[in-house]
C-alpha cells in the first residue's frame, strides 16, 4: 500500500502539538487531588459524555470492530451492540448513585460502608488488573498499527514507536492531570466520530446511499461467504456457540465496571450532571458503532477481507486500508493520526485511573490510614505510580505486539465484569451486603477469570493461542464470562451471609446520600 | 469502622449515635420510602427489559442462524433489523429514563436535600 511515513507522522505530530498547549493551559490549576483525579468535578455534562466517548472508544472499537466486520461480516457487529446497551447499566444503575457516594475510585463507594483498609485493598488490586488487561489490547494495538502506517516492520523499530508513544502518554498525565487527559479524550473524539462520519458519507456514497447495495456488494466480494447473516466467526461448533455467548454477556456487563469509565463520572458537579454525561455518551458512541457497521462491511466490498487479514496489521487494518482507497495518502494520514490519538488518550486515561486508584486506596487510606502528613504526598504518589503505570504499559505493550486486540479488550471486559460489577450492585442496592461479600466477590472473581483465562484456548492449544505449541487448555471457551460472572455474583451473596458483619446506619447514610446527593462533593471553583 | 466509635467517645458504648439516628430517620421518611420506590420502579424494570431483550438478541444471532438470515427487503435481513433494533431500544430507553428522572426523581431528592442542607448550594 502507499502509506506515506512522512504524512502520517505529520498530522500526528499536529495532533500531538496542539493537545500538549490545550494540557498545559489546563494544567495551571492543577493543584489539589480534586485536581488531579477528578478536574474539580468542573466538566459539565455534555463535555464529560463527549470525554467517555473518548475513552470508551478505543482503538479496540475503531480498528476492531471495524475489521471484525470486515472480515468475519454480522458477527463482528455483536461487539458494536453488546459495547452500546451495555451503558444502559451505567445509566440506569450506577452512574449517578456512585457519583453523590464516592470521591474519586471504586474503592471510595465500596469502602463506604465496609471495613475501609481490606476493601479498597481488594478494589485497587481489581482496578489495577483490569487497568492493565485494557492497557496491553491498546498497546498492542499500537504495534499493528505503527506497522502499518509508517513502514515499520521489523519488532525493534516498533517497539521504538510503542515507547515514544507510552512516553508521551506519561507526559499527558503527569502535566494534565484529569483535566489535561479529559481535553485530550474530548478533541480525540470529535475527531474519530468526524472522521468515522466522513468515511462512512463516502462509503455509502460510493452505492448511491443505499445501503442494501453496499451490503449486496460486501456479499458479492467475499465469494459464497455468508457475511449478511451471523456465524461466521463463531458459528462453527457447539462450544463456539457457547463462546459467542459468554462474549455477549461479558461485553453487556463490563462497561458499568471498567474503573477509566467509573472515575468519569466524578468530574462533573453532580449527580445530574453525571446523567447528562452518560446520555451524551450513549448517543455519540450508538452513532459511531452504526458508522462502524457501514466501514467494515465498505472495507469489505472495496478492500477485501483477503488483503485486509493479509496486510501487516492484519484484521485491525480495515479502516486505515479503507480510508486510503477512499481517500488516498491524505485521508489514510488522518485515520492513522486519529488512531493514534486514539491509543494515547485511552492509555492517558487508564493510566491516570489506576494511578489514582493506587495513591488513593492503597497510599493514603491502607499504607497511611487516611492519615497523610501533608496534602500534595498523595498526588506526588499518584504521579509516580503513573510513570511506573506507563513504563509497564510500554513493556507489555512491547511484549503483546502482534495480539489481537478486540480480544484482549474483551477479556478486560470480562474480567470488569466478574471482579468489579457485582460488588459495585450490591454495595448500592443490598442492604445486607458487607466485608466479607466484598471481598469474596472480588478476589473469587478476579481469581477465577484469570485462572479461565490462563487455561482457555486463548493461551493455549490453538494455532490462534498466545503460546500455540503449550497445551494446557482445560477449559473449552475463549470468554470466561458465562462462567466466572455468575460464580462472582454467587460468591459476593455467599461471602455476606456467612459473616455477621452488618452495619445498618451506615447503610441508611449510604443509601440516602446516593439517591438524594446530601453531602456530595462539589466541585472545586478557582 | 463504625459511626460509634467514631462520634460518642466516652459515652456510654451502647448509646445510639445522633448521627446514625438522623440517617436512619431519613432513610424511614415518607419522602425518602417515595423516591426510593419511585427510582426501584423504574430501572429494576427497565433493566430486566433491556437486559432480555439483549439476551434473546444473542441466543437468535448465535442459534438461529437462518432466520437470522432471512432477507427482508433487498439485502437486509432479520439480523441486520433486530441488530438495528438494540440500537433504537437503547435510545428509546435512555430518554425515557432522563424524562422520568426529570419529572419524578430530581424534585423529590432535591426536595429531601434542600430539607436537610438548608436551601443554601
Amino acid at each position: 500500500m502507499n502509506s506515506n511515513p512522512v504524512l502520517n507522522i505529520g498530522i500526528f505530530g499536529l495532533f500531538v502539538v496542539v493537545t500538549l498547549v490545550v494540557v498545559f493551559r489546563a494544567s495551571r490549576n492543577t493543584k489539589t487531588a480534586s485536581d488531579y483525579y477528578a478536574a474539580g468535578r468542573a466538566f459539565t455534562g455534555p463535555q464529560n459524555g463527549i470525554a467517555i466517548a473518548g475513552d470508551y472508544l478505543s482503538a479496540a472499537s475503531f480498528l476492531g470492530i471495524a475489521g471484525a466486520i470486515a472480515v468475519y461480516g454480522y458477527d463482528g457487529f455483536m461487539y458494536s451492540i453488546g459495547f452500546l446497551v451495555a451503558w444502559l447499566v451505567a445509566l440506569l444503575l450506577v452512574a449517578e448513585l456512585l457519583r453523590n457516594t464516592g470521591k474519586y475510585t471504586m474503592g471510595d463507594v465500596l469502602s463506604f460502608r465496609m471495613r475501609q483498609r481490606p476493601v479498597r485493598a481488594a478494589a485497587a488490586t481489581s482496578t489495577l488488573v483490569v487497568s492493565f488487561f485494557y492497557l496491553l489490547a491498546q498497546m498492542a494495538g499500537a504495534g499493528g498499527l505503527v506497522a502499518l502506517l509508517l513502514g515499520i516492520t521489523n519488532k525493534a523499530g516498533q517497539a521504538a514507536v510503542i515507547a515514544v508513544v507510552g512516553a508521551l502518554m506519561i507526559v499527558y498525565v503527569l502535566i494534565g492531570g484529569m483535566k489535561g487527559t479529559t481535553w485530550v479524550q474530548i478533541i480525540k473524539a470529535i475527531l474519530l466520530i468526524v472522521g468515522a462520519g466522513v468515511m462512512t458519507l463516502w462509503v455509502l456514497g460510493k452505492y448511491g446511499m443505499n445501503l442494501s447495495g453496499l451490503l449486496g456488494a460486501a456479499a458479492d466480494a467475499s465469494a459464497g461467504k455468508d457475511v449478511l447473516g451471523p456465524g461466521l466467526q463463531y458459528g462453527a461448533t457447539g462450544t463456539s456457540k457457547l463462546d459467542f455467548l459468554s462474549l455477549g454477556i461479558a461485553l453487556v456487563l463490563g462497561t458499568a465496571g471498567l474503573p477509566h469509565i467509573l472515575m468519569r463520572f466524578y468530574t462533573v458537579p453532580t449527580a445530574k450532571e453525571a446523567r447528562r454525561s452518560v446520555v451524551w455518551a450513549i448517543w455519540l458512541i450508538g452513532l459511531f458503532y452504526l458508522f462502524t457497521l457501514v466501514l467494515g462491511y465498505g472495507a469489505n466490498a472495496l478492500v477485501g477481507a483477503g488483503t485486509i487479514t493479509s496486510a501487516p496489521g492484519g484484521v485491525n487494518s480495515a479502516a486505515p486500508l479503507l480510508a486510503e482507497v477512499l481517500g488516498g495518502p491524505v485521508l489514510l494520514g488522518f485515520i492513522s493520526a486519529v488512531a493514534f490519538a486514539t491509543i494515547l488518550a485511552v492509555v492517558a486515561g487508564l493510566t491516570i485511573t489506576a494511578s489514582a486508584s493506587f495513591a488513593h486506596d492503597i497510599y493514603a487510606n491502607v499504607i497511611k490510614k487516611g492519615v497523610v502528613e501533608d496534602k500534595d504526598a498523595e498526588v506526588r504518589v499518584a504521579r509516580r505510580t503513573a510513570v511506573v503505570i506507563g513504563a509497564v504499559a510500554i513493556l507489555g505493550g512491547i511484549a503483546a505486539n502482534g495480539q489481537n486486540v478486540a480480544f484482549l479488550v474483551a477479556l478486560a471486559f470480562a474480567v470488569a465484569a466478574s471482579a468489579n460489577l457485582p460488588v459495585i450492585l450490591y454495595s448500592l442496592f443490598w442492604k445486607r451486603f458487607n466485608t466479607s461479600g466484598a471481598l469474596w466477590s472480588i478476589y473469587g472473581g478476579l481469581t477465577i477469570t484469570i485462572l479461565l483465562i490462563l487455561f482457555s484456548p486463548a493461551v493455549s492449544g490453538k494455532k490462534t493461542s498466545m503460546f500455540p505449541n503449550a497445551d494446557f487448555d482445560l477449559f473449552p471457551l475463549s470468554n470466561p464470562g458465562l462462567v466466572s460472572i455468575p460464580l462472582s455474583f454467587l460468591l459476593g451473596y455467599l461471602g455476606t451471609v456467612l459473616s455477621k458483619e452488618h452495619n445498618a446506619p451506615k447503610y441508611a447514610e449510604m443509601e440516602v446520600r446516593a439517591l438524594t446527593g446530601i453531602g456530595a462533593e462539589k466541585a472545586t471553583a478557582h | 469502622m463504625s459511626t460509634t466509635e467514631s462520634s460518642s467517645a466516652g459515652s456510654d458504648p451502647t448509646a445510639p449515635d445522633p448521627d446514625a439516628q438522623k440517617w436512619i430517620e431519613l432513610q424511614q421518611s415518607p419522602d425518602f420510602v417515595e423516591l426510593r420506590a419511585r427510582l426501584r420502579k423504574f430501572v429494576f424494570p427497565a433493566t430486566g427489559l433491556f437486559l432480555a431483550w439483549y439476551v434473546l438478541y444473542v441466543l437468535l444471532a448465535d442459534y438461529a442462524h437462518e432466520f437470522m438470515a432471512t432477507k427482508v427487503v433487498g439485502n437486509i435481513n432479520v439480523g441486520l433489523i433486530l441488530g438495528l433494533l438494540q440500537f433504537v431500544s437503547t435510545f428509546a430507553l435512555t430518554t425515557l429514563y432522563v424524562r422520568y428522572a426529570n419529572k419524578r426523581l430530581d424534585p423529590a431528592a432535591e426536595k429531601i436535600r434542600t430539607e436537610v442542607e438548608g436551601s443554601a448550594p
